[in-house]
């Protein structure tokens, strides 16, 4: 009887002892993300701070300790301009796409989108700016660096993005919706555009913002195509500067105050994304809850 | 279910064609953005592969077996990208895979019910978090920890091995691997969490019900049955580890040879098209590059179609027995 005790507690200590284990990996998995934010806010939140941080060019390297530090205003006009381009080919594509792979999925051209879709999400970013670059090398090269070709990439990175969430939403929107509304002799199109889409809506506008985050903080597809610049937007076909590439120009200067800005851009880009991706949660939850409740 | 009219053609033919061309021409809008999707895909591997002929020709299969890559001389192999892509991999799975299971069953077994949301939303927010800002961390946090604290200390316990050769310096291989580790966590854990949530209720009480404590439970009766998913999680992680540009090219040191040491500089395939795709030497040098990219690109298309395979299949048991 002892020795069958023994045997138990020892078997109840040994899970207690997992447990304990599995939840200091949680601290472990958890500490990157508060030691980046802990960072970047300590590091750069005197500078973003600045009246001039979010509208003035970013400084030249300078060693001199009162050396100004301003702004990193071209890039944040970039990445808008980045990401409203990207964005823009992403809906008009995306969306599209995803109403036929979701609305006509019997079709055998339906799953081939779907699992299209899948194949282009998992190709790393950095392929994509090649992809553009080359292109553009070979068939146009007075717009390569550019923000149509920068654009161009983003776009490629997020039209699966879009693809994939908007058939996910277009999914959770009951079918009897979609025969209610055929029943009435309304037509396929209306149906789809006037009750599925619209009915999808909420979900769909968090895959696009989603993919908007998404592009908003690459730098790798930016590398040879929007390429950077240090001052505000020119026009379609210059350079264009992106808080992605600025960080990454200034993570390794020898100029103090160009790091520090760098930090500031650090701080700006990570609170956007995170508030973005927390607000976007917030609103997939709410539809799948008024989904499944109006089921 | 796919027939917009359900009327028999006799009935109503008149309203019937009405209403067919408006539904034809949205087929057909909708299926040009489809088909738009498809094309982006061959294109992509179109222009890698016609941009790779001038390396294929000059160096043949030869490409994947030489070490060595040498502008001045143009003899460009790809051995050392590999390599260092392998590696770093290697060891951010190894780093990453016990983390991720970890938090996943601590989120699905043990944690108090208010945290579980949290939490995990936390562990996703880290995905979301760009590579450039990792890498970014990593040489302002990480790498002086590792070149005073952790590098030193494997080097006096570990160095019999033979892997921890060279001197400590922080910017180089293993430094770039735990960068990646961080990355990759949030993916196999979301993962894992998904799986072992969807392995029934009944499989648990079952075991508990036999005696079984929360770690047997776990062991006998949910990781079995989640086996596929977690590995799928897995293979989706190291998909995004071979592929991880900036936080890597930040980090790893950046030089064009095999590493002899884990604390020796290296080059990832994706680190070497960030760093010399725009200062090639010469349309060969241009070329090889773009067939490194062509490699990376189809090594990552194997290993996320693989992870798909087994996500889906799990996804589908887990549907199914839900329902």
């Amino acid at each position: 009887m002892k020795l069958r005790f023994d045997r138990h507690a020892r078997r109840k200590l040994f899970s207690h002892g997992i447990t304990v284990a599995s939840g200091l990996t949680i601290l472990a998995v958890l500490y990157p993300l508060a030691s980046i934010l802990y960072e970047s806010a300590t590091r750069g939140g005197r500078v973003l701070f600045q009246l001039t941080f979010v509208t003035a060019v970013p400084p030249n390297g300078c060693s001199i300790i009162a050396c100004k530090t301003v702004g990193v205003g071209p890039a944040i006009q970039g990445t808008l301009i980045l990401i409203g381009i990207g964005g823009g080919i992403a809906l008009l594509v995306g969306i599209p796409a995803a109403i036929f792979a979701s609305e006509y999925r019997t079709r055998g051209l339906g799953r081939a989108i779907s699992f299209t879709a899948d194949v282009l999400a998992g190709i790393p970013s950095i392929i994509m700016g090649v992809f553009i670059y080359s292109y553009f090398v070979l068939y146009d090269p007075t717009i390569t660096f550019s923000a149509i070709t920068g654009g161009l990439a983003l776009s490629a990175i997020m039209i699966p993005i879009v693809v994939r969430t908007t058939e996910e939403a277009l999914h959770t929107v009951p079918n009897s919706m979609r025969e209610a509304a055929l029943a009435l002799g309304i037509s396929k199109w209306r149906t789809t555009l006037r009750i599925v889409l619209v009915a999808a809506l909420p979900g769909v506008l968090t895959g696009v913002l989603l993919a908007v985050m998404r592009g908003a903080g690459e730098a790798a597809p930016l590398l040879f195509t929007a390429a950077g610049s240090n001052i505000f937007f020119q026009g379609l076909n210059y350079r264009v500067a992106a808080l992605p590439l600025l960080i990454y120009n200034f993570a390794e200067s020898p100029y103090s105050n160009q790091v520090q800005v760098a930090w500031g851009a650090t701080l700006l880009l990570i609170s956007l994304i995170l508030i973005a991706n927390v607000f976007s949660r917030y609103m997939l939850s709410r539809m799948v809850r008024k989904m499944s409740g109006g089921a | 279910m796919s027939s917009p009219t359900p009327s028999s053609p006799s009935s109503a033919p008149k309203t019937g064609r009405v209403a067919r061309w408006p539904d034809l021409l949205f087929f057909v809008l909708v299926g040009i953005a489809g088909v738009a999707v498809i094309a982006l895909a061959f294109a992509i591997l179109g222009i890698l592969i016609h941009e790779s002929i001038p390396s294929f020709r000059a160096f043949g299969p030869g490409f994947l077996t030489s070490t060595v890559w040498n502008p001045n001389t143009n003899q460009f192999g790809v051995v050392p990208f590999v390599a260092g892509t392998l590696i770093t991999s290697g060891i951010a799975l190894l780093i990453g895979v016990p983390l991720a299971l970890g938090s996943a069953i601590f989120i699905t077994t043990a944690a108090p019910r208010w945290m579980r949301g949290p939490v995990g939303t936390a562990i996703e927010l880290l995905a979301a978090v760009p590579s450039v800002i990792y890498g970014f961390w990593g040489i302002y946090v990480l790498e002086p920890y590792m070149r005073t604290t952790v590098e030193p200390n494997l080097k006096t316990t570990l160095g019999w091995t033979g892997l921890f050769g060279g001197t400590p310096i922080g910017t180089d291989v293993l430094t770039a691997s735990v960068i990646l580790a961080v990355m990759i966590v949030p993916t196999i854990s979301a993962v894992s969490r998904e799986t072992l949530l969807a392995v029934p209720t009944a499989q648990r009480e079952a075991a508990q019900s036999l005696g079984a404590t929360n770690w047997e439970t776990t062991r006998v009766a949910m990781l079995p049955y989640a086996r596929s998913g977690i590995i799928g999680g897995i293979i989706l992680g190291l998909g995004r580890a071979l592929g991880e540009t900036m936080a890597v090219t930040m980090t790893i040191g950046n030089k064009d040879a095999v590493p002899t040491s884990l604390f020796d500089q290296g080059q990832t395939i994706a680190s070497l098209i960030a760093n010399e795709l725009l200062n090639n030497t010469g349309p060969l040098q241009y070329s090889a590059i773009l067939e490194a990219g062509l490699i990376l690109l189809a090594i990552s298309l194997i290993v996320n179609a693989g992870a798909r395979v087994l996500v889906w299949r799990v996804m589908k048991v887990g549907g199914q027995s839900v329902e």
